[in-house]
């Protein structure tokens, strides 16, 4: 589905991915950790189409055709869907006029009608009754003076509205508890299927405890320096970072 | 000739036109002298420093209203609030239009200022109000002057007037370039209730420059809501004076959309003169290409508990040009006061420019009074989360330039208006919007 060949991407000229190489397919979970400022949060926004990053060198390929190109909305179109580590807030637009307006625009590049609005009505119930959102936070403004739990956990509902192909979490878990954390990992398992496939970008393994990984990744310094099962996360809670770096500096 | 020598040159000719025996003739001379004193203003006045009226008197403006023109209503339907029912005021290059317009005496005085200045009946409310409130500075007097045409609303006491009311001005390039002085006189008398639309409308390419002042009384526990609506063609601008006397516990709100016209001056002063007051200042501007919008507020507090609320939004593409100065003055005696002022902007463009200035002055020491102004470009942030969920560029920057505009709006009262005011700015931005406020 993702194919991720020698990319680097920089930001005013400082290199932060130097070459990348990750290929994901469908019904798979990758886990992406690392420590900070290793340029995991980089991959997922040059995944997304963030204009802020350049893109100096390799290619992403979606479904076998380069996204590079692609504005980030024409990405979304395509089935691509980042969950931010930092939400924005927008004054003004409810949280259900914002999706109305990203499921119609996303049906209308595809060449389907307006959703009927009885049709969006249900469905926005049903992701929020599966998501425990309360009905009269889908009329705020979106993201606005939500706490960080409510934020990640908005940005979970999206997901579920969406339904895109690939899903990349930006550290969802950062700012939840325990609660909150076994509500957005359950959504997230029941979107789960052969079809589509999840990028998890995470520090910690709690929340590896609930969406659990196929493959688990290590970034440092602008590349993947170890691949692994799921047991790599284990390995990194128990030990850190340290001897992953010891590794790539030998 | 220079305008100001040809205005005061027509002045004799004009006076002898209309009625020598009318109660606002002395005030007519009294006020062509002072134009002949003060002029037009120029940027070396402190309050005319970001806008020049230079590009638009060098134009040679025909002064006098020649005979009605003619135009069909389905031509010019659609700038009206046409899906409700109104009282019409409308005036066709400078002159009453009877054929577009509804006016009413039925219990409310909803017709001419021509007729109120000359009808025997309207004497004692002209010789009351009649220039009492509007300031004298040159543009008004030369409106003073020149003041035979425009809208006459007088709300009696305990009235409620069932539907709003519009006063509409077309020009048709009937002349090469044209200058019009309308004048209206509001007064609405206690416990009444009054909606105003006003607008301006230019049907040719031709200059046109609209000098208008507008005054308004609200009586003991009156409401006036008024609406500007401001989106004419580039080749028109207009110098739009207001000028509202409040008494006590009356509520004035004063909406103003800009989104056209070459230059737009607006003068809105509000003077409360009673306790308990509450005066609304709302703005929204959105223009582009080589536009001028220029706000100049102000809400003089004079007597104690009044209120006031100032909230205004623009947005500037191209090498549009604007400008907000905002002027809060709290008397001595006005203790507790309440004034709250906002000017918040986003500049789309390198080119576009906005100046914005808060003046406060305040002599009295227990008193609420905040003001702040923003300028911004749009946020990036928020744009590319927009995107990223499916929602293109264009549609994603109107829903933001939406939510921005969204506290203007959500005060007005008239859903038509509302409506229409959502469909202008979805035309502006050029994209259909498939949600609603």
């Amino acid at each position: 589905m993702l194919k991720i060949i020698d990319l680097h991407a920089s930001v005013e000229d400082k290199a932060i991915l130097k070459g990348i190489n990750l290929e994901i397919n469908a019904g798979e979970v990758h886990a992406i950790m690392g420590p900070n400022g290793s340029g995991k949060s980089t991959l997922a926004s040059v995944i997304a189409g963030k204009e802020d990053y350049e893109v100096t060198q390799g290619e992403i390929l979606f479904e076998n055709e380069s996204i590079l190109e692609l504005a980030p909305e024409d990405r979304a179109h395509k089935g691509v869907f980042l969950s931010f580590q930092y939400p924005t807030e927008i004054p003004g637009v409810s949280v259900t006029n914002f999706m109305k307006t990203a499921i119609n625009e996303t049906r209308k590049a595809r060449g389907l009608e307006d959703m009927p609005a009885n049709e969006m009505l249900k469905m926005i119930r049903e992701k929020s009754e599966m998501l425990e959102i309360d009905r009269k936070f889908l009329s705020r403004s979106l993201n606005e003076g939500f706490s960080g739990g409510e934020k990640k956990r908005n940005e979970i509902f999206q997901l579920a509205m969406l339904e895109p192909k690939l899903a990349i979490l930006d550290e969802t878990d950062s700012g939840l508890d325990i609660d909150a954390l076994r509500i957005v990992a359950s959504g997230v398992n029941k979107l789960k299927s052969k079809e589509n496939a999840v990028i998890v970008i995470t520090h910690y393994q709690r929340l590896l405890d609930h969406i659990v990984p196929d493959f688990v990744h290590v970034m440092f310094e602008g590349r993947i320096v170890k691949s692994g099962g799921k047991e790599l996360a284990h390995e990194l809670e128990e030990k850190g970072y340290d001897w992953i770096k010891e590794e790539v500096n030998a | 000739m220079e305008l100001k020598e040809k205005l005061i040159a027509s002045f004799m000719a004009f006076e002898n036109l209309v009625d020598i025996d009318s109660p606002v003739h002395d005030l007519r001379s009294e006020a062509i002298k002072e134009f002949e004193t003060l002029g037009f203003p120029s940027r070396r006045d402190e309050a005319w420093k970001y806008t020049s009226l230079k590009s638009i008197l060098k134009h040679d403006y025909s002064v006098f209203p020649k005979s009605e023109n003619h135009i069909d209503y389905n031509d010019i339907k659609k700038y009206f609030i046409h899906d409700i029912d109104t009282y019409k005021i409308v005036f066709i290059d400078g002159k009453y239009s009877s054929h577009l317009s509804e006016t009413t005496h039925d219990g409310v005085d909803v017709c001419l200022m021509s007729s109120a200045l000359s009808n025997p009946k309207y004497r004692a409310i002209i010789e009351n109000y009649f220039n009492k409130v509007a300031s004298k500075d040159g543009l008004s007097s030369l409106n003073t002057a020149f003041s035979q045409e425009g809208a006459y609303i007088h709300i009696p006491k305990n009235k409620s007037v069932a539907k709003p009311i519009q006063i509409v001005h077309f020009s048709t390039g009937n002349e090469a370039a044209l200058m019009l002085q309308p004048r209206n006189l509001i007064v609405v008398d206690e416990n009444s209730h009054v909606q105003i639309i006003e607008r301006h409308q230019s049907l040719t390419e031709n200059p046109v420059l609209t000098n208008s002042v507008t005054e308004i009384f609200a009586d003991k526990r009156a409401i006036v809501d008024y609406y500007k609506i401001q989106n004419d063609n580039e080749n028109a601008s207009l110098i739009d004076s207001t000028f509202i006397n409040q008494k006590q516990e009356s509520c004035a709100t004063v909406h103003t959309f800009s989104f056209g016209g070459k230059l737009t001056r607006n003068n809105l002063n509000f003077y409360q003169n009673g306790e308990r007051i509450d005066s609304t200042l709302k703005g929204t501007t959105i223009i582009g290409d080589k536009q001028h919008v220029d706000h100049n507020t102000l809400v003089h507090h004079i007597e104690p508990n009044c209120e006031s609320h100032q909230d205004y939004k623009g947005i500037f593409d191209d090498n549009s040009t604007g400008v907000f100065n905002g002027k809060v003055l709290v008397d001595r005696k006005a203790q507790k006061t309440n004034a709250f002022q906002a000017n918040n902007n986003i500049l789309l463009s390198d080119k576009a420019s906005i100046n914005t200035k808060p003046q406060l002055e305040i002599f009295a020491d227990d008193v609420k009074c905040s003001h702040g102004c923003t300028i911004g470009q749009l946020d990036e942030s928020a744009m590319f989360y927009m995107r990223s969920r499916g929602i293109p560029e264009k549609e994603a920057k109107a829903l933001l330039m939406y939510a921005f505009s969204n506290n203007v709006l959500s005060s007005v009262k008239i859903p038509e208006i509302k409506q229409r005011i959502t469909n202008i700015i979805a035309k502006k931005l050029g994209v259909n919007i498939g949600f609603d406020l």
